[in-house]
Order: C-alpha cells, then structure tokens, then sequence
C-alpha cells in the first residue's frame, strides 16, 4: 500500500491495523518486518501532516449569478 | 310604552348596539382569562375559538394578521389569556371578542411554542437516533453558519485553529436573531449543501435571552437541518440552553467554543497518540525479533557451529581412521596379490619358453614376429628370425623340406 495516496483518516487507520497485527503476533518474521516498515513509513506520513497545516478561512459571498465566492477572513468585521 | 318610540331596523339597532360597544372604554380594550374550546382553525387563517370558563362562555376571533405573530398553537383545552376588544358583528348580532393577542397561562407563550414544536417534530422522527449522521473524523472543509461578527465565531476560529488547521472553514454569515433569522439561517444550511462547500456544519450563535436564541427553536431551521446530508453540529446558547435546533442536528454542543472542539481532533493529543502507536509499533516487532533471536540461539548451540574447528578436529579424525583402514585394506590384498603373483610366476617360469630355449631348442618367428610352426607359414627367401637361450639369429629360408 502506498503511504503516498492515503489521507490522514487512511493513514492513522491502516497504522493501527499494522500495530494491532504485530501485537497479534502471527505474522511470519519476514511479514513482521515488512509491516514494521511499512508502519514506520505511515507513522513519519502521519507526523508530517500533523506538523504541516495552513489553514485558510473565508467568508462567503454570493456572486451576482448565486454561485458561492470566498472571500478572507479574520473573524474581525 | 312611548309612543315617541322610532321602529329601527335591524341593521339600525345593530349599528346602534355596535357604537356603544365600541365606544365603551373596557370592551375597546380587555384582557379576559378563560379555557379554549371549539377550537377552529380557518384555510382564511382567521382563528375562531370560544373561551370559557365555569359559568359562561364568549365567542372570539383571531385574525390571520395577528394569528402570524403567535408563536404557539392554541388547543382545546389551554388556559390563555386573550387580549382585545369585543363589540358586535352585525350580520349574526353575535358579540364577540376580536382578539389579538393571545398569551398561554403558566408558562409564558415561548416555553408553550417550544415545546409544541419540539413535540410535534419528535412525533415526525426528526430527532430519531437512526436519522443522525456520523460526523467526519477529520474534517478538511467547515462551514460556520453564523454571525461573522461577535464572540461566538471568533471563538469557533481561534479554537479550530489551535486544535485542526488542517480544517479550512468558510463563515456562512446570517443574521442569528431577529425576524429574518430563521429564514436565512435555514437558507445558508440548504446553501451550503446545494453547492457541497463543507464536510462538517456547525450553527449557532453566542449566548442572549431567550427571544435572542429563538431562531433556533424555528421550525424551518429544524427542517433545513434534518434535510442537511452534510453533519451539522448545533451550538446555541450557553450550557444549559437547548434549542429545538440541538434535538434535529446530529451533534449537540453546549457552547459554540464546544462545538469546535467536538468538531475536530486535537493534533497535539494526536501527536500523544502518534507516539503510543510508534512506541506499541517498536514493542510489536520486538516479540517476533527475540523470538526469532531464541530460535536462533537455540541453533546455534549446536557445536557445529558453536566450535566449528572441533567439528573439522572430529573429522579429520575420523578420516584418518577411515584412511588408515583403506591403507591396512590395500596392503592386505596387496599382499595376498603378492602371494598369488609368486605363483603365477613360478608356474609361468615353468612353461616359459625359455626354459626350453634353455634346452637348446630355438623359435622360429616370421618378419611379422608369427612363430613360425609350419614350412607352410614362410616362403624361400623370407627372414626369419632364430631366439635361441641367448639371442637371436637373424636367418633367409634357402629351402622348404
């Protein structure tokens, strides 16, 4: 599964089915490393979102045909 | 009787009746306490209904234009108190009260329109658990439907921001009181759905008196946020205000500052949880390592591999011994080879020719080396060669006898 396309909501979710599997234990040595790889991959994706975030907040407006514009907002008007 | 007495008709003594009434000063303006019955309800939107109490009964009408303002439903039954003036509606000769404003006794006319409301939409299912959706874990879009002025979204924004900046929001700016409120906080809901410009709606406003929050408890508010498919969060009021808009929407919040918080994940409790994961993540491959290590160790205490030189000693050993016996082996049957090649020889030196060559007998043996055992086997003048005991006679046949 490529880290890369998933989201953060993907990413945390497969994270915690990788972690669940190898307290499970079952996993074959060679899987356990494939997991524990892929998990560390997914836990630096994760960290990395959770780090970088620009949030943008605009107000609405209606344009003249009553399609929705955004304009910028400070929470000061 | 007089006689000076005039005949009037009926419209004229009606007329007559109906300027004293209206020119009385307590019929012009009353305030009467009474039961409602009979109860009507006009496609006019003209109310009728009779109040009455033990002893006696008057008939009322409410209307359409002043029914408007009237924020419950009146019902058989209700205790009211109807403000008015009565006076006399000439066609029927009935007198009656105009009312035009009616006011429920007890609770006051808000509390009585609250909780018909709430009522008659939870008889319909809007509040149905079954009909609450999940709200998204990790929102990437909210829409604020509220004032763009005051405490409440900037409030929203400051902790929307601390919690999940991941989150764009959209402010949908409506007025959150007044007249038009309901109106165009039910029109801003539909809005943001129509042209789906969030995954997650939050509405609502800061605190304020009753009649301030009364938006809320609207009707058309409720209904445009239980046919929202986007989740919507309802956040009126302080903690213990709760609006009719707090049973349709799909998430309660006690305060707007509440709603953002249950709106999105913390990303610094997040990051908590990212640590537990990696920590439970070093743990989990670490049973499967040591106890591949156990197995390992466990192979490895073979002396095999534990002493490998000892192994090659032991080998060697035992090749030695294997070669040692392959060489005792050889010699035997060398030997025994010995013993029968000594009397081959001794029989082989008893036929040898040369022991008869010995006896001065001599071979014949033609150019070709043939012995020669017949006068056929050579012609005149062949070379023939003599072996006699001691060398050889190189001869030319002269004659065949």
């Amino acid at each position: 599964m490529a880290a890369k396309k998933m989201n953060f909501e993907q990413s945390m979710a497969r994270l915690e089915e990788i972690v669940g599997l190898l307290e499970r234990g079952e996993a074959p040595l060679e899987e356990s490393l494939a997991l524990f790889e892929e998990g560390t991959k997914l836990m630096r994706a994760c960290s990395a979102l959770l780090d970088k975030a620009e949030q943008k907040v605009a107000l609405l407006k209606v344009g003249p045909e009553g399609q929705p514009e955004e304009v910028p907002f400070d929470g000061e008007e | 009787m007089n006689g000076e007495l005039r005949v009037l008709s009926v419209s004229q003594i009606s007329q007559y009746i109906k300027g004293q009434m209206d020119r009385d000063e307590v019929l012009s303006g009353v305030l009467v306490r009474g039961e409602i019955s009979n109860y009507k309800l006009y496609p006019s939107g003209h109310h009728y209904f009779t109040l009455k109490d033990g002893q006696s009964a008057l008939r009322c009408v409410m209307f359409r234009g002043d029914a408007v303002r009237m924020r419950f439903r009146p019902e058989n039954g209700m205790q009211v108190i109807a403000a008015g003036r009565i006076t006399v509606f000439p066609r029927d000769g009935q007198y009656q009260l105009y009312c035009v404003q009616l006011t429920p006794e007890g609770a006051g006319d808000l509390q009585l329109a609250f909780e018909q409301l709430k009522e008659k939409l939870a008889r319909e299912g809007l509040f149905a658990e079954e009909y609450k959706k999940p709200l998204p874990k990790f929102p990437q879009q909210i829409a604020l439907v509220t004032s763009p002025a005051g405490a409440a979204v900037r409030d929203m924004l400051r902790i929307l921001k601390a919690r999940w900046p991941r989150a764009n929001v959209l402010v949908v700016p409506v007025r959150v009181q007044g007249e038009e409120a309901a109106e165009e906080i039910a029109a801003a809901i539909d809005y943001v759905n129509y042209y789906k410009l969030a995954d997650l709606i939050i509405t609502g406003r800061g605190g304020g008196s009753v009649e301030d929050l009364w938006a809320f408890n609207e009707e058309v508010v409720a209904r445009a946020i239980y046919r929202s498919h986007i989740p919507i969060i309802s956040a009126v009021g302080h903690e213990p205000d709760v609006t009719i808009s707090d049973y349709v929407a799909d998430l309660r919040a006690a305060t707007p500052s509440n709603a953002a918080e249950l709106a999105v994940p913390d990303r610094v409790e997040l990051a908590g949880s990212l640590d537990h994961l990696a920590r439970r993540l070093e743990r989990g491959i670490a049973h499967p390592m040591s106890a591949a290590r156990q197995k390992l160790e466990r192979l490895g205490g073979s002396p095999a591999l534990t002493d490998p030189s000892n192994y090659v000693r032991e080998r060697r050993l035992l090749l030695d011994y294997h070669s040692r016996r392959l060489i005792h082996g050889l010699e035997q049957s060398l030997a025994g080879e010995k013993g029968r090649l000594g009397k081959l020889a001794a029989s082989l030196d008893a036929l040898s020719p040369l022991k008869v060559l010995g006896r001065g007998y001599a071979i014949a043996r033609s150019e070709d080396g043939t012995v020669i055992t017949s006068t056929q086997q050579v012609e005149v003048g062949d070379a023939v060669d003599l072996r006699l005991r001691e060398g050889t006679l190189a001869c030319r046949v002269e004659e065949r006898k």
